[in-house]
């Protein structure tokens, strides 16, 4: 077997070529399904009912979506850059902690002050603990995969510390949770009556800014140079530790951004269980997405429909709601094979 | 500083220390065997999950617990081949195939059990293996009941380090893992099937993972849980950095690590001043990140990690 590079990719094969992957992952996870004793065709509608089916089911979605596109951003800026930023979910919490600490009293300004501050302290805070593994990694060569994994379970235990020491909110009633964000922080509903905010509205606008940034700045270009060939870029003179180090400061303000936003849009106040794992979800978003920030937002929403829509559909047909994990992670090895076929063909001996 | 001396001599410290190593053995062991032959197993996390619940589901179904060792092996060789395929022969990236196999086993192995056992609030208990004393040596004072009173688990743990230890080095078989994770290219022209070669090793190594995975329910403790694995993969990444890519080595840091690991654990219960137990708990995380930093220096990666091998192209 190997495998031959194809001479030109057509426009159709590059998108047929994700969707197709999708439908492998769908049809594979069916096999779940017949398993756990569900008919297949009844839990993919009641999936797509339970996430599109409603007003209400379509906001809720897109709630979802929010945090997932910044997290797949900062995934996918990363791994442009071949800089494996694999700890999204500390840096996630990093922002939520840093709009906590700014956001419950500490400063008081004016709405159109406040919610910048707290988005910007947020990917301070997220910036900075991906540059840690960073600079260990351009200083001391150590791999950033494990240091970013590592620091995830250690952020985790340190706002676990933070919630149930320092942080706790007296008013909470012995929950753990810290005090709430003060009124100028909060941001606006999208739509009444729905918990959709206007983080969504940021979100998007950081896919954009990405994309612009990525495609035709030259920081972008350098990015995208280091990540594609880290010899040929130097010799071409770019500055490899500089620009990977800036890498890591969009990458890690991203992640921060969306645990901004999850706390000042969503659920107001820090807890534990913020985060789902968006963090980790944001990889799968990102590569369903080619690492393309547009993409991003697609695929966030698509991954988003297979969360909402798994979580009612498990509540109906009485499947374990961790099918849903188990359809994107199939998900994101499918697209991985599909990508390889768009531009390899293989050839059997 | 009495308190630790007190500690050091006290014989459940010393038998704690080795039970909280053997997961560390295995998974380490079972690591470096895949990337000894080129491919970084990003996987190891969730196998070791997958392994955790596939041992403990099999004895809760009424098979014998060494059945339930053979079954983690078989599910955890499996899910090496799935890594295989991807990364020895499509090529595809080792990072980014080997998360998507830690989320997927991980995402398997909790919807299965929830499948398998709907309602159950608290997790159902199987009888664990008894610990094994070594006759003769276990009569020893002092060090006797700690050291060789052990899950028999523990003894294959270290059993399986000269095995490997011996196999890498003083084996054909050993040398050709080796060198395809150093030359591929030169291994290809001795005439060795370089992909066959690699799959071979991280489909063992993926077993070695599950099996250190079972160790968790099957040992250690009676029940499965999510979320039990705990991070224990990636402290295992780390461990294999830090011994260089050597067996002897390797359990040399499994027990350093359990070592520490035993020790935050008394001395929060003894200490009087009081230091968060969140902080206990980050230690054997931070002790990974400067295991890796210490070791950065020397670090001598195999050269041909990370690098998939395509036959006929340079």
């Amino acid at each position: 077997m190997r495998l031959e590079p194809r001479e030109n990719v057509s426009l159709t094969l590059l998108i047929t070529g994700p969707v197709l992957a999708v439908a492998v992952a769908l049809g594979l996870c069916s096999i779940l399904l017949v398993w756990a004793g569900a008919s297949v065709t009844d839990a993919y509608i009641l999936l797509v009912k339970g996430a599109l089916g409603s007003r209400f089911a379509i906001s809720e979605t897109l709630t979802r979506t929010t945090p997932l596109i910044l997290t797949g951003l900062a995934a996918a800026v990363a791994f442009r850059a071949k800089l494996w930023n694999i700890g999204g979910e500390g840096q996630f919490y990093a922002g939520a902690c840093a709009a906590t600490l700014l956001g419950t009293g500490a400063i008081s300004l004016p709405a159109y002050l406040m919610v910048p501050l707290l988005f910007i302290g947020g990917a301070l805070a997220g910036g900075l603990l991906l540059l840690l593994p960073t600079l260990l990694k351009t200083r001391l060569n150590v791999d950033e995969v494990v240091t970013t994994l590592l620091l995830n379970f250690i952020v985790l235990l340190f706002v676990n510390w933070l919630l149930f020491g320092p942080w706790k909110d007296p008013m909470a009633m012995g929950w753990p949770q810290a005090a709430p964000i003060i009124d100028q922080g909060v941001l606006p509903e999208l739509l009444a009556r729905t918990r959709l905010h206007a983080g969504l509205l940021v979100a998007i606008g950081s896919a954009i800014l990405s994309w612009v940034l990525m495609r035709y700045t030259v920081w972008g270009y350098e990015i995208r140079a280091v990540g594609a060939n880290q010899e040929a870029a130097r010799f071409a003179g770019i500055p490899i530790n500089r620009t990977v180090l800036r890498t890591a400061l969009i990458s890690g303000g991203l992640a921060g951004f969306a645990g901004v936003a999850e706390i000042c849009g969503l659920k107001g106040y820090l807890t534990l269980d913020l985060s789902p794992g968006f963090g980790y979800t944001g990889i799968v978003v990102a590569m369903l997405a080619g690492l393309n920030p547009l993409g991003v937002v697609l695929s966030a929403f698509f991954v988003a429909v297979v969360y909402n829509g798994a979580d009612s559909m498990s509540r109906a047909l009485a499947v374990s709601n961790y099918i849903a994990d188990v359809i994107t992670a199939t998900a994101l090895l499918a697209v991985l094979v599909s990508m390889l076929l768009t531009r390899y063909r293989i050839k059997l001996k | 500083m009495l308190d630790i001396l007190d500690l050091l001599l006290t014989t459940g410290f010393w038998a704690a220390t080795l039970r909280m190593a053997t997961p560390l053995i295995f998974g380490t062991l079972g690591e470096l065997l895949c990337e000894r032959s080129g491919v970084l197993n990003l996987g190891i996390e969730g196998i070791m999950t997958i392994g955790s619940m596939a041992g403990w589901m099999w004895v809760f179904q009424g098979g014998s617990l060494w059945g339930g060792v053979l079954v983690a092996a078989a599910v955890g060789a499996l899910f090496g081949l799935l890594h295989s395929i991807f990364t020895v022969y499509l090529g595809l990236s080792q990072h980014v195939t080997g998360i998507g196999v830690t989320m997927l086993t991980s995402a398997l192995s909790y919807f299965i059990f929830r499948m398998m056992l709907p309602d159950v609030t608290t997790p159902p208990k199987i009888t664990p293996f008894a610990p094994v004393a070594v006759p003769g040596l276990s009569q020893l004072p002092v060090v006797g009941e700690a050291l060789f009173v052990q899950s028999p688990l523990t003894w294959l743990a270290l059993f399986l380090v000269a095995l490997v230890g011996w196999g890498l080095y003083r084996t054909p078989l050993g040398l050709a893992v080796r060198m395809v994770g150093e030359n591929p290219m030169a291994a290809e022209a001795q005439g060795l099937n370089v992909h066959l070669i690699r799959t071979g090793a991280v489909m063992a190594g993926s077993a070695l993972m599950a099996v250190g995975g079972t160790f968790l329910t099957l040992s250690a403790f009676d029940a499965f849980y999510i979320g039990m694995t705990n991070g224990r993969g990636w402290i295992c990444i780390a461990l294999v950095v830090f011994a260089s890519w050597r067996p002897g080595k390797a359990l040399l840091g499994a027990l350093l690590f359990a070592f520490f690991d035993a020790m935050q654990m008394r001395v929060q219960q003894q200490t009087v001043v009081a230091i968060p137990y969140q902080f206990y708990l980050m230690l054997p995380y931070v002790l990974s990140i400067v295991a890796l930093i210490v070791m950065s220096r020397r670090a001598a990666y195999p050269k041909a990690l990370l690098v998939p091998f395509r036959r006929g192209e340079r």
